[in-house]
């Protein structure tokens, strides 16, 4: 289970690496899409089935598309071969100081965590046992994202269907 | 929930996979157990795929007044004296065409991405095959019991356009490019339609597992109506919401844009040859039967029989049947209809699926919150439901196609 | 209603599907090595040889080798020998005949323009379309052994314009012989009258053209003497007269 673990971390890990550091933004954007399944690969490993599948379905079926989509829709001249901007010292600060920040962030974040050590079960959740607790407990946030969400595909097919000009071969 | 007829043809697999299991010692029977139940769908969905190519071709050649592929004969073996004369019909094209597909060179083109052209279609072919995990053929036939079952098939079957996209980009060939950008257009508008057609049924039958979907749909009205979900309203507009979504998602004429001869040569496939074009050509008819399967064992009520007194044939025969029925309609429709073009496509998706999957997740909300409705009432019940889904498609259906009254065509008699 | 076109044509298809199984009129594929239609008549392409009989087709060929044809094919297509010595034709005049004729299919564009500038109607056009060779070179030149075909043959694949081809021929043939039976007649009398012979009808050779006879359209070259015959350019190709055939203003 734990070289499970390990190979699932370093796949993540590995591939979000070498899509930072990759100069192709399409492989750049293909890593970071097998780095999304590797997050989905350790919610299976750890259980969660229902968060892994929605989690490929979201990540690797949806939201890598509009990613490959704005890559390729923006990337214009040639930014493979353009030469790497110099580093100077003002730029190795910032990204030192904004690396800081996040690393603090995530260390206090870590720290002020308290991780019980004792051998847990893992919980044997159901669906039908995430949908009610989704349901009563969480109803509220729910029901707010349903709104939004619903409201986010209502204004999408509005703008689709208000269509100034028409003509005759547009026909659906 | 009728009393399972345990008859002889309905077991025969399973005690031929347990009788092969008990073969072998022990440990290994846990592996031999899967393995069985993977080469088995590998083979018959194998042999599936290649008698659909076979009867598609035969069928288009027959809505088009032609004769089809009917050539092909066996092989003539050195071995036997004689040469088998008859042609059976070409039944064995399939092969040859495997054959061909086998020993034909592979190009790769030279300025091409090698690693993610060879890639793309591994990954298309094994996405369409995990697809089939979660698919009831039968009532003992469940590869793999998940509770998020529905939720699995769509994450894995997301994954193939991904693939496709591979293919487009890596070949370095402006057709190819521009077939990953369409196939990538068509994901993003015909996921949520097909995704929101199949909301409804998890709605009223309360599960993502496909076993308890088909099971839900088992029992029957009157004693011998069939209770499909097909037959209700909100089933009947889910499955025309499903039928055309899968079209588009299987990439299926009239939604074949990512591969249109006409225009893009052969689309993503354009720098593919030999194998790496069959396991694509393989991958799209793999993702056809599992989306076909989902749609039989969503609202076709899955491996049951339609009445009580045909129980007695095999539920996997029952299932095949219905699968068969369906991808003889989705040829039935390509030999039919033109291909659409891409702003075609996206606005039926956007400005006429939406609204009616949107408004359907509605009526299947109405459907079970009225399921204690009896007597008159529920003539009442299936009265508000058939308004809730004639109502809108007329009337969307007439402000959509307002203003486009018959075209006049100035040169064509 | 929306989709009700769909349905339509879904419908369309549908009789189309059935139709194909017992309407013989929606399926109009023919199988072909096994089935064969019946050729039109008027179908003709690569030129074959007439010769008059079919047991010795090289000793009875039409052909003079007089070389119009080979001049005037575009493509160039057509090889001509004329032999050393003479042999006596159908009606028995001693000719020249062809050592060697070749005509190579791979060039031949089956305009029959040989076929109009034949004043022998020693060539016409075939009906053969399966000529699918392994070897362009050899298999597709194909030499006057392949090339003659009996007159019966030329029957059998265009009945109506060799009937007219014979009749023609008959009725010169006639004539000549009459002639010539004129001629030894009006010889045998001057030789009988010891008197002097009107000059110039003594010899029936062959350079006696056809007669002028009011089915031959205007269009036939009418003197295969001056050989390198220049083409008319205005010459109307629209008529299927042009070849000497019927003028039949029904096709």
């Amino acid at each position: 289970m734990t070289l499970a673990l390990i190979f699932i971390a370093v796949l993540m890990l590995g591939s979000a690496a070498l899509a930072m550091l990759l100069r192709n933004l399409i492989y750049s954007a293909l890593l970071l899409i097998v780095s999304w399944a590797g997050v989905a690969a350790f919610y299976l490993w750890a259980g969660a089935e229902f968060v892994a599948f929605a989690q490929v379905l979201v990540y690797v079926g949806a939201i890598s598309m509009v990613v490959l989509f704005a890559v390729l829709l923006t990337r214009q001249n040639h930014s493979a071969e353009l030469p790497v901007e110099p580093a100077t010292k003002a730029r190795a600060a910032t990204a030192i100081l904004s690396a800081a920040c996040l690393g603090a962030i995530l260390a206090a974040a870590i720290l002020s965590t308290s991780f019980h050590h004792t051998a847990a079960e893992a919980p044997a959740t159901s669906v039908r046992q995430i949908g009610l607790e989704l349901m009563h407990r969480q109803g509220a946030a729910l029901l707010i994202v349903g709104v939004i969400l619903t409201v986010a595909l209502l204004g999408a097919t509005i703008l689709a269907a208000t269509d100034p000009k028409r003509k005759p071969e547009d026909a659906p | 929930m009728t009393t399972a007829p345990d008859s002889f043809l309905e077991r025969a697999p399973l005690e031929l996979r347990d009788w092969a299991v008990q073969l072998l010692p022990g440990p290994l029977q846990w592996l031999a157990h899967h393995l069985i139940t993977v080469v088995a769908i590998l083979a018959v969905f194998g042999l599936f795929f290649a008698f659909t190519t076979i009867a598609e071709r035969k069928l288009l050649a027959r809505l088009q007044n032609r004769l089809g592929p009917n050539r092909t004969g066996l092989p003539k073996f050195s071995i036997l004296p004689w040469h088998l004369k008859h042609t059976l019909f070409g039944l064995s094209q399939p092969f040859a065409d495997a054959v061909k597909a086998l020993t034909k060179e592979d190009i790769v083109p030279a300025a091409a991405d090698h690693f993610l052209h060879f890639l793309a279609p591994v990954i298309v072919v094994a996405f369409s095959l995990m697809t089939f995990a979660v698919l009831p053929f039968g009532r003992e036939y469940l590869p793999v019991d998940l509770d998020a079952a529905l939720l699995y098939f769509f994450a894995a079957g997301a994954a193939t356009e991904l693939a496709i996209f591979m293919a487009g980009w890596s070949s370095r060939n402006k057709y190819s490019l521009l077939a990953a950008m369409r196939a990538l257009a068509q994901l993003i508008s015909y996921e949520l339609p097909l995704i929101l057609s199949v909301v409804p049924v998890v709605l009223v039958t309360g599960t993502l597992s496909t076993k308890a979907i088909v099971l839900s749909q088992g029992y029957w009205i009157f004693g011998f109506l069939p209770h499909w979900f097909v037959f209700t309203p909100w089933g009947f507009a889910g499955f025309i919401i499903f039928l055309i979504a899968a079209l588009a998602e299987s990439n299926r004429s009239p939604f074949d844009l990512p591969e249109a001869e006409s225009e893009l040569v052969a689309g993503h496939l354009t720098e593919y040859s030999g194998f790496k074009y069959a396991l694509f050509f393989m991958a799209e008819y793999f993702g056809l039967t599992a989306l076909s399967g989902l749609g039989v064992t969503l609202f076709l009520g899955g491996w049951q029989a339609p009445f009580p007194f045909l129980e007695f044939i095999p539920s996997y025969l029952w299932f095949m049947m219905k699968l068969i029925g369906m991808i003889m309609f989705f040829i039935w429709v390509r030999g039919t209809l033109l291909r659409l073009r891409i702003d075609q496509l996206t606005r039926l998706a956007w400005q006429f699926l939406v609204p009616l999957a949107l408004l359907n997740v509605g009526n299947a909300a109405f459907w079970v919150l009225t399921t204690h409705w009896a007597g008159p009432l529920q003539l009442v019940r299936w009265g508000v439901s058939l308004v809730i889904v004639i109502l809108p498609f007329f009337f969307l259906g007439r402000s959509l196609s307002a203003g486009y009254a018959p075209r006049t065509y100035r040169y064509a008699p | 209603m929306l989709g009700s076109g769909i349905i339509n044509g879904l419908i369309v298809t549908a009789k189309n599907f059935v139709g194909s199984y017992h309407d013989p009129k929606r399926m109009v594929t023919v199988e072909y090595p096994e089935q064969r239609t019946v050729l039109p008549e008027n179908y003709r392409n690569f030129p074959f040889l007439i010769s008059e009989n079919a047991t010795d087709p090289m000793g009875t060929l039409r052909c003079v080798a007089c070389q119009i044809c080979e001049k005037e094919c575009p493509p160039q297509c057509i090889i001509i020998e004329k032999s050393k010595d003479k042999k006596p034709d159908a009606s028995g005049k001693p000719q020249l005949y062809p050592a060697v004729f070749g005509i190579d299919t791979s060039v031949c564009m089956s305009c029959q323009i040989c076929v109009e500038v034949c004043p022998f109607d020693a060539i016409k056009m075939d009906q053969v379309f399966e000529i699918a060779a392994t070897d362009r070179f050899h298999d597709l030149f194909l030499t006057r052994e392949k090339l003659a075909k009996p007159n019966s043959y030329y029957h059998q694949i265009h009945p109506t314009e060799a009937a007219e081809v014979d009749g023609r021929l008959n009725t010169e043939r006639k004539a000549a012989e009459e002639k010539a039976k004129a001629a030894a007649a009006a010889k045998a009398a001057a030789a009988a009258a010891k008197s002097v012979p009107v000059a110039g009808v003594a010899d029936p050779g062959p350079a006696s053209p056809r007669p002028a006879t009011p089915i031959q359209p205007a269009s036939a070259p009418a003197a295969p003497a001056t050989s390198p015959v220049p083409k008319p350019q205005d010459e109307p190709r629209s008529s299927p007269a042009g070849e000497g055939g019927p003028a039949n203003p029904a096709s």
